[in-house]
C-alpha cells in the first residue's frame, strides 16, 4: 500500500496539518530544518540508522548514521559560529556531492544562517554574480573549487570567510581557513537557532529571460511541503533506501536530496561520480536501492545505452521510480516499464520557486505516459488563458500553468528584487510587497511554463512561456550567456537560444557576429565554447555556434531571440513587422 | 598512436585541469567517471578531436564509456581514420 492511498480521498480531506501527523510532530517542537533532519531523528530513537550511503570517484565510499549527521552538522554550526557567522548571514556551499556538503547544509541551518548552495561546475563569473547578489559572507568549498573563489574574492567585499573542507591544508593561501569536520572534536551539543516558520533557510539562484539570475528565498516552514510530498509522491517509507540523483546546487538536490527524505528519517544514497550507465546500475545493485528519483536527461541517456546493459545488473530491489527537471517523454516512461520489471518513471513537476512537487503522477494511480499528472492535494492549480489570464475550463486548450499562493514551500521573495517577485503574480496591485503576495489566495503565481489539461484533469506540458533554456533539467538564462559571449575578444553581438536535443531536451545554441579582423572557423567555435564553459558552466556552453553577418533586431535595436528560436525549431516566426534587419 | 595520445592528453590537461591541480592524468585515467570531464564538457572535447583529426564521430559512438580515457578516445579516433 502506498503512502498516499487514494488520491481522490486525499484531495477531499486535505489540509497541511497532515504533514505534521506524517512526521509525528508535537506542538512546541523546534521548527529548524537542520535539527529536524538530524537531532530529531536521533531523539525518536533512530540515531544508529544509516542516514547516508556515499560513494565517490574511484573506490571511495562511506556510511553515516543519523547520529553522525547530528554531530557533524553540530560541528559545522559551532565552527561557523566561532568564525562570527550569524543568523541571517548567507553561507555559500560550493562543492561536489561530498559528505561535508550535506553536513554543512544542516549545520548552516542549525546556526540560523541561510544556506546558498551553488552548482560546483559553475565558472568564476557565474559564481561571482550569485555571491555578489546575495552579499554572501562565507563560502564553504574544496581545494578543487577554491581556485575560482580566489579569482573573484577581491571584487566581493562582503565575502569575509573562505573555508576549505577537503584537500591539502598546506596548499591554502592567506586568509583561507581549513576545516575537516570528521577529524575535529565531536560536537555533541549545539544550541540550535530557534527559527520561526518564516525564518529564511535556503537561497537558490534561478535564471530568467532577462537580467542576471535571481535568488529564490525559502524558509524553514517549507519542510511540511517537502516532507509530505516525499511521503506521498516519492512514497518514502521507513525501510527504503532512496537515491535522488540531483546535485544540491539545484533545488531538487536540497528539497528531495536532503530535506524531505531526512525529515522522514529515510536512508539516502549519494553517488559523487561522473555519469555512465553501468556505474549507475551498479550503484543501484550494490546498495539495494528501492526508490529512485532521477531526471529525464539521465533516463534518456540510459535508454540510449540499450536494454541489454540493464540485464547485466540485479535491479530487483527497485520498487518506485520518479523523475523531475523537464517533461518526461512518453517513450521514456514506456521504456522504463519494459526494462525495470514493470516499474514506470512517475513524472513530477515543480520548480525552484515552488520548493516542492506541485503537479505529479502518484503511486498506484494510472500513468498517462507523457503527462505531468495531477496537482498535489492542497495545491490549487490552473491553466490560465494566455491573454486574459483567467483560468481555462476547456480541455486541451493551452495556457500558463499557475498556482494560487499559500503552500508551505513557496518561495518568499527573490532576494532583494521585490519588483521581479511581484511580476510573477497575476492580479497583484502595483506596490504589493512579497508578504502580501505570497499569502493572497486570490492571486495566481505564474510558473512560466505552458500546459493544457485533458478532460480527466491530467496536465500536459507544452513548453516554456519565455526564452529560458531548459538543458538537462536545468534552467539557463540567455542573458547571462549573451553577456559572457560578448566578453570574448572576437564577438561583437550575440544571441543565445535553446535548440532541440534528444537527450537534454534543449542545448544552448549561440548566434554571433564577429568583430572586424576575425573570421569564422572551427577553431574559433571551439575557443568560444571553452570560453563560456569556463566562465559560466558546462551547461551554459553553446553546443553550436552560428556565425551571422547581423542578428535580427527590433527597430529599437533589441535582438529578437524568438525569431531565431522559431527558425531553429521549425515553427511559425509570427509577426516580424517590427524587425529592422530580416 | 603515441603522438595522438600525447596531443589528446595535453589538450585535456590544458582545458580541463587547472595549473596547480594535483591530479595526475595518464592515458588510462578515468575522465568521465572521475568527473574531470562532465557529459556537457564532453561535447567540446569531441569537437576538438573532430577538428584536429578531420573526422566526424557519430553520437552513438561518442559515449561516456568511449570517452572515459585517453586510450579509449584514441582507439575510437583510429577506427574513423581508416
Amino acid at each position: 500500500m502506498s503512502n498516499i492511498g487514494s488520491y481522490v480521498e486525499r484531495i477531499q480531506n486535505f489540509n497541511w496539518e497532515i504533514a505534521k501527523d506524517v512526521l509525528d510532530w508535537k506542538e512546541g517542537e523546534l521548527l529548524n530544518i537542520g535539527a529536524i533532519c538530524s537531532d530529531r531523528i536521533c531523539t525518536r530513537g533512530d540515531g544508529k540508522k544509516t542516514a547516508l550511503i556515499w560513494e565517490g570517484f574511484g573506490d571511495k565510499s562511506a556510511r553515516y548514521t543519523f547520529d553522525d549527521l547530528r554531530v557533524y552538522s553540530n560541528g559545522f554550526a559551532e565552527f561557523l559560529s566561532e568564525l562570527g557567522i550569524e543568523p541571517g548571514d548567507r553561507v555559500c556551499l560550493f562543492m561536489d556531492k561530498i559528505p561535508s556538503l550535506y553536513f554543512s547544509f544542516l549545520g548552516v541551518l542549525k546556526l540560523g544562517a541561510i544556506a546558498q548552495p551553488l552548482f560546483s561546475a559553475f565558472g568564476d563569473e557565474s559564481l561571482e554574480v550569485r555571491l555578489a547578489s546575495a552579499g554572501t559572507r562565507a563560502i564553504i568549498t574544496t581545494r578543487k573549487h577554491v581556485r575560482k573563489v580566489r579569482k573573484i574574492k577581491d571584487r566581493l567585499p562582503n565575502l569575509e570567510k573562505i573555508i576549505v573542507v577537503e584537500g591539502n591544508p598546506d596548499k591554502l593561501k592567506e586568509g583561507e581557513i581549513f576545516f575537516d569536520v570528521e577529524n575535529s572534536a565531536r560536537i555533541e551539543e549545539f544550541d540550535v537557532y530557534k527559527s520561526s516558520p518564516e525564518t529564511p533557510s535556503v537561497l537558490h539562484y534561478t535564471s530568467g529571460t532577462t537580467g542576471q539570475p535571481k535568488g529564490a528565498l525559502h524558509v524553514h516552514n517549507s519542510v511540511w511541503g517537502q516532507a509530505l510530498t516525499a511521503s506521498w509522491v516519492l512514497d518514502l517509507q521507513d525501510d527504503d533506501v532512496y537515491w535522488c540523483t540531483a546535485d544540491p546546487g539545484w533545488v531538487t538536490g536540497t528539497s528531495y536530496g536532503i530535506i524531505g527524505p531526512w525529515a522522514l528519517g529515510v536512508t539516502q544514497c549519494v553517488l559523487d561520480s561522473g555519469f555512465t550507465s553501468s556505474r549507475w546500475y551498479k550503484f543501484i545493485q550494490d546498495n539495494r536501492i528501492t526508490v529512485w528519483y532521477s531526471a529525464p536527461t539521465a533516463i534518456r541517456a540510459l535508454m540510449k545505452d540499450g536494454d541489454e546493459l540493464v540485464g547485466d545488473f540485479d535491479l530487483s530491489s527497485l520498487r518506485h521510480l520518479a523523475s523531475v527537471g523537464e517533461p518526461l517523454n512518453a517513450e521514456a516512461v514506456i521504456w522504463s516499464g519494459e526494462v525495470f520489471d514493470g516499474l514506470k518513471f512517475h513524472d513530477t513537476f515543480w520548480q525552484t520557486e515552488t520548493g516542492s512537487i506541485m503537479i505529479t503522477n502518484y503511486p498506484g494511480m494510472e500513468i498517462r505516459p507523457g503527462s505531468m499528472g495531477m496537482p498535489f492535494p492542497g495545491i490549487n492549480a490552473a491553466v490560465l488563458d494566455l491573454t486574459t489570464h483567467l483560468p481555462l475550463n476547456e480541455a486541451g486548450k493551452v495556457g500558463l500553468i499557475a498556482f494560487s499562493p499559500g503552500w508551505p514551500s513557496m518561495f518568499r521573495q527573490y532576494w532583494k528584487k521585490p519588483d521581479i517577485y511581484r511580476s510573477k503574480f497575476v492580479g497583484a496591485s502595483p506596490n504589493a510587497m512579497p508578504d502580501e503576495l505570497r499569502t493572497n489566495p486570490d492571486l495566481w503565481y505564474v510558473s512560466g511554463d505552458r500546459a493544457s489539461i485533458d478532460k480527466d484533469g491530467y496536465y500536459w506540458f507544452v513548453g516554456r512561456d519565455d526564452d529560458v533554456i531548459n538543458t538537462g533539467g536545468h534552467l539557463v538564462g540567455p542573458f547571462e550567456i549573451e553577456s559572457a559571449l560578448v566578453e570574448h575578444e572576437a564577438i561583437a553581438e550575440a544571441a543565445a537560444i535553446g535548440k532541440p536535443d534528444k537527450v537534454n531536451m534543449e542545448v544552448v545554441k549561440a548566434f554571433v557576429t564577429l568583430k572586424p579582423g576575425f573570421e569564422p572557423s572551427d577553431d574559433l567555435e571551439l575557443d568560444i565554447m571553452n570560453f563560456i564553459r569556463k566562465r559560466l558552466s558546462p551547461l551554459a556552453m553553446p553546443q553550436e555556434i552560428e556565425y551571422r553577418d547581423k542578428l535580427p533586431k527590433t527597430r529599437s535595436g533589441k535582438i529578437v531571440r524568438r525569431y531565431l528560436r522559431a527558425i531553429e525549431w521549425g515553427e511559425e516566426v509570427g509577426d516580424i513587422s517590427s524587425l529592422s534587419d530580416e | 598512436m603515441d603522438k595522438m595520445k600525447e596531443t589528446v592528453l595535453e589538450y585535456i590537461v590544458d582545458e580541463y585541469l587547472d595549473e596547480d591541480d594535483e591530479d595526475v592524468v595518464s592515458y588510462d585515467s578515468p575522465l568521465i567517471s572521475s568527473g574531470i570531464v562532465d557529459s556537457f564538457s564532453m561535447v567540446s572535447l569531441k569537437r576538438f578531436i573532430e577538428n584536429k583529426y578531420s573526422i566526424k564521430l557519430p553520437d552513438e559512438e561518442a559515449t561516456p564509456e568511449a570517452f572515459d580515457t585517453v586510450n579509449s578516445i584514441c582507439r575510437l579516433v583510429n577506427q574513423h581514420l581508416g
